[in-house]
């Protein structure tokens, strides 16, 4: 256990994982209680396209996808609220049409290698020093924007018409959970990739979800889980050479079940 | 609890129309309601009530007309710590949702606060009067699923009471609740309108049960149809038709 710590690289990605899961689990709770967890999976194709433009461009592809996720958040909000589009079409159009354009310049480019292969399936161990500190940094804004809006963002969740006479613009908070999706997906990429970086906004927050009686449990519990399953994702890629993505979302999956069962257990009484 | 007295009237409607696409749904609604009304607006299914509520709320936006709520226009207003409101929510409410009754009610403090909303420890006593007004303070640390309809619903009236609001507005609350229940519910109501000076405006199918409390009524069938007193209600034959079958009509008081 100490070897593998004495690591700069496992020191970087350890850093790096646990400050992104938290970020993903809190807000993956709002979004799975909004029923608006595709929200995620559009955005991380939306971000394939990013990504893609920045190879092409020869600019940092982690900041083009940063800028393209985040404008296309907005764009979506506005689609939803002003077109009269069914949420999950506008998520549709910008999540297909974001991966073609990804595609045509991924070609164009001929930069189908390496470099491309770690943004669709994630590698936290390769991660870099300015990469860890831009992820921390927005993992910590995505934190602190969440708890400034923390109770207005719950009781919109809650009963968003109510909200509405208490004042609060829901219109807008609406637009901040976009834009902070946008860039957690973008950060969460480096951990699981842009294929699975949706399961990470869902997965852990669904877990929470089984056994949570109040809200701040499910914050609490969720990110527990989220953290667990990256540092779990982290050893068994050290250990056993298993890509730290994919276990990642799999332990995440085998505690959502776990909970799960625990939550049916609860209803039959057989648990407190 | 509630306004001064005055003449000014604290919801003001004039010739309001709204239309859902090219089907109308009201049609140049004018309306007042002073301090001190228990206010009942019934109409067949269909006639645009909770319609009327969300457009006086702002939740919804006419074609044509003005609304001002305590005086300002509804697009501008900003005192909501003064409005209460209970949706018809017991009935939709997502059973799993991860929060306590606590946090239900602290959500109703949010119109009071400035940015960050933040809660501060003075507030929890006064999540607990209000919890104590409907009876249910020993359920604060549930998670509202557990709990049945009526004290759902009571939550919800809570949380509509906790900023002692000058108008409380309830659409159907009573949906779904049983007779027994109900009674509680509305005598709860008559406490709040006679006691704490809180004017209500409440959505109901049911006139019966509440024929006791009510002051005036409002009828709604895409027109206004009647407002008036309790009294003038009964003696009117168009407004009695117009809902035979549709509503439990008791033209006496105990």
């Amino acid at each position: 256990m100490e070897d593998i710590l004495t690591y700069g690289f496992m020191q970087r990605a350890l850093v790096a994982g646990i400050f992104i899961s938290v970020a993903c689990a809190i807000l993956g709770i709002f979004l799975v209680l909004k029923r608006d967890a595709m929200l995620g999976h559009g955005l991380s194709h939306v971000t394939f396209g990013g990504v893609a433009l920045g190879l092409f461009l020869g600019v940092k592809p982690l900041l083009v996808a940063l800028v393209v996720a985040v404008l296309c958040a907005l764009v979506i909000q506005k689609l939803r609220e002003k077109a009269g589009l069914y949420e999950d079409t506008a998520i549709g159009i910008f999540s297909s049409t974001g991966m073609a354009i990804g595609i045509i310049l991924v070609t164009l480019s001929g930069k189908f290698n390496v470099d491309l292969f770690s943004y669709l399936f994630g590698n936290i161990l390769a991660i870099e020093r300015f990469e860890v500190v831009i992820a921390v940094f927005l993992a910590l804004a995505v934190i602190m924007i969440i708890s400034f809006f923390y109770q207005e963002l719950l009781y919109q969740t809650f009963d968003a018409e109510s909200a509405r006479t208490s004042g609060i613009r829901t219109g807008f908070l609406d637009a901040v959970l976009a834009v902070l999706t946008s860039i957690t997906v973008v950060i969460g990429m480096k951990v699981v990739g842009i294929l699975l970086v949706a399961a990470l906004l869902v997965i852990p927050s669904a877990a929470g979800l089984q056994i949570a009686k109040t809200f701040r449990q499910a914050v609490i519990i969720s990110s527990g889980v989220s953290i667990g399953s990256v540092i779990a994702g982290l050893f068994t890629a050290f250990y056993w050479d298993l890509p730290a993505a994919g276990t990642t979302v799999v332990v995440a999956f085998l505690v959502f079940l776990a909970l799960g069962t625990v939550r049916i257990l609860r209803k039959r009484g057989v648990l407190e | 609890m509630g306004l001064p007295v005055s003449n000014e009237p604290l919801v003001f409607v004039k010739n309001i129309s709204f239309s859902f696409g090219s089907t109308k749904v009201l049609e140049d609604i004018n309306l007042s309601i002073t301090t001190g009304d228990f206010l009942a607006i019934i109409g067949p299914n269909g006639s645009g009530k909770t319609t009327f509520l969300k457009i006086i709320l702002g939740i919804l936006e006419p074609y044509k007309g003005v609304i001002q709520l305590l005086g300002e226009d509804v697009k501008s207003f900003r005192q909501w710590d003064k409005i209460g409101y209970v949706p018809q929510k017991a009935i939709n409410i997502d059973a799993f949702f991860p929060v306590s009754v606590r946090e239900v009610v602290a959500m109703g403090l949010l119109s009071k606060k400035d940015f960050p909303r933040f809660l501060r420890r003075r507030d929890e006593k006064v999540i607990d009067q209000a919890l104590e007004q409907v009876a249910l303070k020993d359920f604060k640390t549930r998670r509202i699923g557990e709990l049945s309809g009526g004290q759902q619903q009571r939550v919800f009236i809570a949380r509509a009471i906790v900023n002692q609001p000058s108008l409380l507005f309830l659409d159907e609350p009573t949906a779904g609740i049983d007779a027994a229940t109900q009674e509680k519910f509305y005598s709860m109501l008559g406490t709040l309108n006679q006691a704490n000076k809180i004017t209500i405006v409440l959505i109901t199918h049911d006139l019966g049960i509440i024929n006791n409390r009510v002051t005036k009524i409002a009828c709604l069938n895409q027109k206004l149809v009647f407002h008036g007193t309790h009294e003038d209600f009964c003696n009117s034959g168009v407004v009695q038709e117009l809902l035979r079958g549709e509503h439990h009509l008791v033209c006496h008081r105990h």
